[in-house]
This record gives structure tokens, sequence and C-alpha cells, in this order.
């Protein structure tokens, strides 16, 4: 509530309306993105439930500081774009590049980062084939890199588009989408490294 | 625009602080497995609402969208907690 003390009268803030960002329809994108993972995620872990000293075995063998490491990126890359989100509601356009571009090039971090890993267990002889795990690693972790490469694909359009200006307050719905759509490849990664990396056997 | 004043911003650093927890603490053998387990999906859960309600902006998305989409970091990581315990159990 706000006061004009020099009238008296007391007048209600407008209040801000709910809104999803961007269009409904990546929305229901996201929704039904994450109820698929939520279903590879239960496979792998009924997999689990079959041979779980395979799959414990077989987590050792992975680098955990790497998908740590592959976790913080992918945060400082969701921030990094939400802040380019913040700057374009406030017209803050010259700022706008500066941080899709953090989005782009902590993408492309984790794109080296899998790379090194992928090729770390091609070194030791580790294909899908291997075992259930590898394949549900493989698998998992193929998916999401599918993910990461479109969205760095899309950050990296936006980017150029922003240096154009061809985005403000008024004109921020194909960032809204693209961010949001980035947000999810974050979260699900957050879900994936805990699953695969960090899950101890009891 | 101040960086450090955003909300993003608080919440970011939060997440790198959980994310450090759960890989270089709660990973290592300190804990029983049930209890290191627990925690670490249970953070993963905060960590996902957290990039939902502040990243993705659905704190101030209509009400019935912004609870179908919480209910994820909630339903996923019990599940997986769920089927965890399960393995143990059969193990």
């Amino acid at each position: 509530m706000s006061t004009l003390s020099r009238v008296g009268v007391v007048i209600a803030d407008p209040v801000k309306p709910r809104r999803l960002p961007g269009v409904d329809g990546v929305w229901v994108a996201i929704g039904a993105d994450s109820v698929i993972f939520a279903i590879l995620f239960a496979s792998f872990m009924q997999a689990r439930l079959h041979n779980p000293a395979v799959f414990e075995t077989s987590r050792h063998t992975l680098n955990m500081n790497l998908g740590g490491i592959d976790t913080l990126i992918l945060l400082t890359s969701s921030w990094s774009v939400a802040l380019g989100i913040q700057a374009l509601k406030r017209d803050l356009v010259d700022q706008v590049p500066r941080y899709l571009l953090g989005g782009v090039l902590t993408g492309l971090m984790f794109m080296v980062s899998k790379s090194i890993e992928y090729f770390e267990k091609f070194a030791q002889g580790i294909r899908p084939a291997t075992n259930d795990f590898f394949m549900w690693y493989f698998t998992l972790t193929g998916i999401h890199l599918m993910h990461v490469v479109f969205g760095t694909s899309l950050l990296t359009y936006l980017w150029i588009r922003s240096r154009r200006r061809a985005y403000s307050s008024l004109q921020r719905v194909v960032p809204e989408c693209v961010a949001s759509y980035w947000h999810l490849v974050d979260l699900l990664w957050i879900m994936i490294f805990p699953l695969l990396y960090l899950q101890r056997a009891a | 625009m101040s960086v450090l004043r955003e909300r993003v911003t608080a919440v970011w650093l939060g997440l790198m602080v959980l994310t450090c927890v759960t890989t270089w603490g709660l990973s290592k053998d300190l804990l029983s497995p049930a209890v290191a387990v627990v925690g670490i999906f249970a953070i993963a859960g905060v960590k996902v609402s957290y990039v939902m309600l502040d990243f993705m902006e659905l704190r101030n998305a209509p009400i019935p969208v912004r609870v179908a989409f919480q209910a994820w970091p909630v339903v996923v990581p019990m599940m997986i907690l769920g089927f965890w315990f399960a393995t143990s159990a059969l193990a």
C-alpha cells in the first residue's frame, strides 16, 4: 500500500498479474520433457534394482569431480541467462548480449567437459554395451547432451540477434522461451548427476 | 543493473554452495549410505525447486501451473528414494 499524505488518500498498488514467461506451448513441451525424464529415471532405478552390485562397481569408474564441475557450469549458465532476461525486462539492451554470451560459453564448456568424459570412457574400453549401467549412463547423458547442444545453438542465435538490438522489454517472448528451455536443461542435470554419480549402494 | 542485488544472484550462490556440499561432502563416507542418499536427493529436489521458482520465474506464474511444476522436484526424488530403499531391502 502507498499513501498520498498530501490528500490523505490510500491507494492500492496495482497487483502484478501472474504470467508464464514466453508462450504456453513452450511450457507444455517443458512439462512433457520433464515427465519423459522422470520415466527414464524410474526405468534406471528399476534396472538398478535387479543388479545393484554392477551399478555400484560401474558408478565408481565415473569422474565425480568432473560431474560436480559440470553442475557448477550449468548453474552459472542458467544464472547468466536469467540475468539477461532481467536486463531485457528493464530495457538495458546493451547489457543483454554479454549475459547471453555467458550462457553460450558455459554451454560450450559443458560440451567440452562431457567430451573429455566420453573420451576417458572409450579409452578405458567402456561402451554402452559394456553393461546395463553404462547403457543408461550413455543414454541419459547423451539425451541430455543433445538438449545442451540444441540449447546452446538457440542461445547463440539469441546472442547474435540481441547484438542487433532485436529484443526489448516489449519484444522478449522468444528470449523468454529459450531461457525457460535452458533452465530445464539445467534442472535435468541437477537430478541426473546424483542419480548416476553419487548414488551409493547401502 | 547491479548483479549483486539481483535475487537470481543470491539463488545462484546458494545453488553453488549446495552443489559443493553434495558433491564433495555428502558423497564421502562420513555418513551412513541411507542418510547420505536421502540428503543428496533432498538437496537435488530443493535445487530444482529454486531453479523453477527463480530462474524459470514460476514464482510469478499462475498458481495451478506453479503447483503442477513444483510437484516434479518432490515426486521424482521420492520415487528415486523409494527404489533405493527397496533395492537395499532386497539386497
